[in-house]
């Protein structure tokens, strides 16, 4: 779709953005809402012809829409829907019910919504853990708890003495011991320790244990059973749909439904939106970011650059090394952001049938996986340690036109299934390494299908349309390094005020007047907005006096 | 079996839905409508919820007090019973319409449906038959309840009318908001069709008789089955209405006829319901009331929309002014799912209604595990409907 209300000639470069935005990912989008809100003269550059990174719907099928990367939504924080007044522009979470794990032996064990449904379904597989699952999902609500208030807060720079960086620290330090003494051992055990090691403290079938596996190794490059797992488990937990924490749900018309209403948002605010319009280069004169460069040539300029790109790409690809300080870029360069993760799209004649679920099972509704066993998962990434796709791969799968009705035509049906392990580049060889290639991709796509096809015999005859992603295609298209899908892992060395880099996780880069705003940047990735709101709010506190009516943002909703 | 003498057995009637309605109420969620048994949810009110803004939801409107008015005198009858113009409310119409009593006290809502030159049906929350009647003298009408005689279904969502056409609906697609047309709905029979409802979104009320209830039910679930159709319970309903701002009687306000402290009655004016007062129609029930009561400046209430900040509900919330002097009292609140906004309406003493600015706070009393967090979070007043999709009035609707 074009975009109607750019200007129909660039601005000429003697004209001076108050900020140009590289990138129209959902945060990039956050953040130029706010500043657009603020009165400020905003651009957002964005390479592809269509806007969102990896928050996007796009029709590659005729009357079919696809989530084509992000598919899920609740991350995305409930305040800066409202400050933004995203639902008036289009915006619409949608909760949807249960999910399934199936077993290789025919049986399955279900979620549903309904409390004691859940523990009779738990407990036809263990009467045990159907009761200690209270008691799980209670501990991880009081991690929530800890974590909610912090994802909407810049995280102060411990080697800084400045007041705010102080009372900030001292903040942090005041929850933390809020806790008391156990609590805390928990807190820290649970920041560090591996899903699977975790689980075992509370369960004991491995069916069950399988599924709560999956929110703790989803997008990141470790198995189950490596340390650290447990708190990505965490980052996928705390979000919430209405208030209903741990939920998620759809945006009705695809996860680029987020990115629309932002962009409809910001152009009522008066902000200019141009696509196709890809950054070869920020520019840096005088010791400070001035603009950028697109790949045409034509030169941008700004008074402040804000970079949506992972932190790799904005400083190893688009800015001349010579601007940077060498030990920055050195940081930026062990920034791990592994690819994991693949990603297939299908369009469907009719609605698969699963035989081991029972007729009007609300669990095609919700989302569907095929790996039964914390071993299972961790043979899968033992395949990406060793530079292959998992033979038997791990997959997020589900069907949002079973709810969403904008989708897929009726009686038709659009699947997303989110795989892993995906390596970013394949062994060649004793150590070698290779790009992907084509066939590599339809062998990883067939891979996946043929798993779904074994518990839902007739599948492939249904298929219509298949898009199939890896690291390579999202790296291409979104831009994200390596394929990570979170613009670097979520691991704890890799939080708080050490995102991206230690020094600079307060949204400004190492040159004066540039800023990060992505994923990169605490508290990392999904489709959440609090990195745009923070990097926002940081960019408008440097400006003091320089805004005349600062936009409404709102604190994170008190946790009572 | 039917001796009229064991109510005490069956002190709640059933919907002529109940058998439907029954096997899918899955957490026996009941509560009692207007003497009716009628499902609370269906097990989950935000799947209930999201069906109504997302696809299609059928909730049964039986239980709803319908009087049939008839006979030649019926529209200048009802002229002088509402507030509305009746009389120019064209055949195959409908009306959303409010009666006052001669001190100009609201008596209830309804919706007004006119089934031909003579004929009119109204709709209301609560029972009227004495006052209706007694208004009746020296017009030419009758006045009957026909509550029973009639079953009803609400259809209501994105998809109704993708819902509706699968069914058999001919000539929907040229049937604006507030207009009825009969049809022939498959082995369902002949219904009327009226694109009216009370979420605030695109969607029908479909009248057929008892005897054909079942078949009706059935005959719309299979069709909307590939529209996501799904049968919603009244809590879901309740936070599609709060969205829409609609007020229901006796719980936005006091019916005059139910009023035990006197001044718990409210004008039209103070319920926001003024915009229907047709002053220029001729003598009216409350007419010269309501006239004096806006000439003297004797408005002592107003009905406001609320938007608070936060997301816990303010519902039973006082309002205070500066934090210190109570202006009012919330009627209605919730967080709403589709304007994800923490919702609510309020009674409100008049000038504050306009004046508040940001000086208006909700005293909520959030209860957590056996402890109560006091809060007073800032509440500004808003328009409503909060939520007011343009495919509400789109004609012809799309199909989601
Ligand atoms: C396959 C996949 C599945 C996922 N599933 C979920 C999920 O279900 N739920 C969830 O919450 N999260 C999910 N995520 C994560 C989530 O989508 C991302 O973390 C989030 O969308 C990142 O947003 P962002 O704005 O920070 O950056 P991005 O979306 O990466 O945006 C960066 C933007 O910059 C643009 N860009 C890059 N280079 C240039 C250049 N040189 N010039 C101009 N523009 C440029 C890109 O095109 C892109 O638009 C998923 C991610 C992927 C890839």
């Amino acid at each position: 779709m074009k975009d109607t209300a750019a200007p129909s000639t660039p601005r000429s470069s003697n004209c001076i953005w108050d900020a140009v935005i590289v990138g129209a990912g959902h945060n990039g989008l956050v953040t130029a809402n706010y500043l657009a809100r603020s009165g400020l003269d905003v651009l957002v550059v964005e390479k592809n012809d269509w806007i969102g990174g990896a928050a996007v719907s796009r029709e590659l099928y005729p009357g079919f829409t696809y989530s084509n990367c992000s598919y899920v939504c609740s991350l995305f924080r409930p305040e800066i829907m409202r400050d933004l007044d995203l639902p008036a522009h289009g915006l619409q979470v949608l909760p949807y019910e249960g999910g399934a794990v199936f077993q290789r032996d025919g049986g399955y064990l279900a979620t549903y919504r309904d409390h004691e449904a859940n523990r009779r379904e738990i407990a036809r597989h263990s009467p045990r853990d159907a009761e200690n699952y209270d008691r799980y999902a209670r501990d991880l609500m009081r991690h929530c708890r800890f974590i909610r208030p912090l994802l909407m807060r810049t995280p102060p720079d411990p080697a800084s003495f400045k007041p705010r960086d102080l009372s900030e620290m001292a903040y942090l330090a005041r929850q933390f011991l809020a806790l008391g003494a156990d609590e805390a051992a928990d807190m820290v055990r649970f920041w560090t320790m591996s899903i699977s090691d975790y689980l075992d403290e509370y369960f004991e079938n491995d069916t069950l244990k399988a599924y709560m596996t999956v929110a703790a190794i989803t997008g990141t490059a470790l198995g189950p059973m490596s340390p650290g797992t447990a708190y990505v488990l965490l980052h996928h937990y705390m979000g919430d749909v209405d208030g209903n924490i741990g939920a998620w749900g759809y945006a009705r018309g695809g996860m680029g439904a987020v990115s629309q209403a932002l962009a409809a948002s910001f152009r009522g605010a008066g902000g200019t939106l141009r696509e196709n319009a890809p950054v070869a280069r920020i520019l840096v004169r005088s010791g400070r970011a001035e603009g950028v460069v697109l790949e045409d040539g034509e030169e941008i300029l700004a008074r402040r650059v804000i970079s949506n790109m992972d932190v790799k790409r904005t400083f190893l690809n688009c800015m001349d090394p010579t601007d940077l300080p060498e030990a920055f870029l050195g940081r930026v360069r062990s920034f791990k952001s592994r690819g994991s993760s693949g990603k297939l799209n299908i369009a469907l004649d009719g609605a698969p049938e699963f035989p081991a679920l029972p007729d009007g099972s609300p669990c095609l509704r919700g989302d569907l996986h095929f790996t039964d066993s914390v071993e299972r998962a961790e043979r899968a990434y033992d395949d990406w340690k060793a530079g292959r796709w998992s033979a038997d791969p791990f997959q997020d799968t589900m069907i949002p036109s079973m709810i969403d009705p904008t989708m897929a035509p009726p009686g038709k049906h659009f699947m997303s299934c989110f795989v892993q392990y995906c390596p970013p580049k394949l062994r060649n060889g004793a150590d070698g390494e290779r790009d992907w290639t084509d066939n590599d991709r339809d062998a990883f796509g067939k891979a996946v299908i043929d798993q779904i096809e074994d518990y839902a015999p007739g599948f492939k005859q249904r298929i219509l349309h298949v898009e199939v992603r890896t690291p390579r295609e999202l790296e291409a298209e979104v831009g994200l390094t390596d394929g990570n899908i979170f613009q670097g892992e979520l691991t704890f060395d890799q939080l708080l005020f050490n995102r991206p880099v230690p020094g600079y996780a307060q949204y400004r880069g190492p040159v004066p007047d540039l800023w990060m705003c992505g994923s990169s940047t605490h508290p990392g990735g999904g489709v959440m907005g609090a990195p745009g709101r923070n990097a926002a709010a940081e960019i408008l506190r440097s400006m003091r006096g320089g805004v005349g009516n600062r936009a409404e943002m709102r604190d994170a909703y008190p946790v009572l | 079996m039917n001796d009229l003498r064991h109510h005490f057995r069956t002190p709640l009637m059933r919907s002529p839905f109940h058998p439907r309605v029954e096997a899918a109420n899955v957490l026996n969620a009941w509560a009692p409508w207007a003497g009716v048994t009628t499902a609370l949810n269906f097990g989950d009110v935000a799947m209930e919820h999201s069906s109504i803004r997302n696809s299609a939801s059928l909730y049964d409107i039986s239980p709803m007090i319908k009087y049939a008015i008839e006979g030649p005198g019926a529209a200048a009858y009802l002229d002088r019973l509402t507030l509305r113009r009746a009389s120019a409310l064209p055949v195959g119409a409908v009306q959303y319409t409010s009666w006052c009593n001669d001190a100009g006290h609201v008596l209830d809502d309804g919706t007004l449906f006119r089934l031909g030159e003579d004929r009119f049906r109204l709709c209301c929350q609560e029972r009227h038959l004495p006052w209706l009647q007694d208004s009746a003298i020296g017009f030419d009408v009758s006045i009957r309840d026909e509550t029973e005689a009639i079953a009803g279904l609400s259809l209501q969502g994105p998809t109704s009318f993708s819902v509706l056409s699968a069914a058999g609906g001919a000539d929907l697609a040229s049937l604006k908001p507030f207009r009825l047309a009969e049809m022939h709905l498959g082995p369902a029979g002949p219904v009327m069709v009226s694109r009216t409802g009370f979420t605030g979104d695109l969607g029908y009320e479909i009248w057929t008789t008892p005897d054909r209830a079942l078949d009706l039910w059935d005959h719309l679930m299979a069709a909307g089955t590939p529209h996501r159709l799904r049968p919603v319970g009244t809590e879901a309903l309740n936070i599609a209405r709060i969205e829409a701002g609609f007020i229901i009687a006796n719980m936005d306000f006091i019916c005059a006829e139910q009023v035990l402290r006197p001044d718990r009655a409210r004008q039209p004016d103070e319920i926001g319901l003024g915009w229907m007062v047709d002053l220029d129609k001729g003598a009216f029930n409350g007419r010269n009331a309501i006239r004096a009561a806006r000439e003297g400046g004797m408005l002592h209430w107003a009905l406001v929309g609320l938007d608070i900040e936060g997301n816990v509900p303010a519902e039973g919330a006082e309002l205070y002014l500066d934090g210190k002097k109570a202006v009012g009292q919330v009627t209605a609140a919730v967080w709403s799912p589709t304007t994800k906004r923490n919702l609510a309406l309020a009674q409100i003493r008049r000038p504050w209604h306009r004046d508040a600015g940001d000086r208006l706070r909700a005293e909520i009393y959030a209860l957590r595990e056996l402890q109560y967090h006091k809060l007073m979070l800032r509440a500004r007043i808003a328009r409503r409907p909060f939520f007011n999709p343009p495919r509400r009035r789109a004609t012809p609707p799309g199909m989601f």
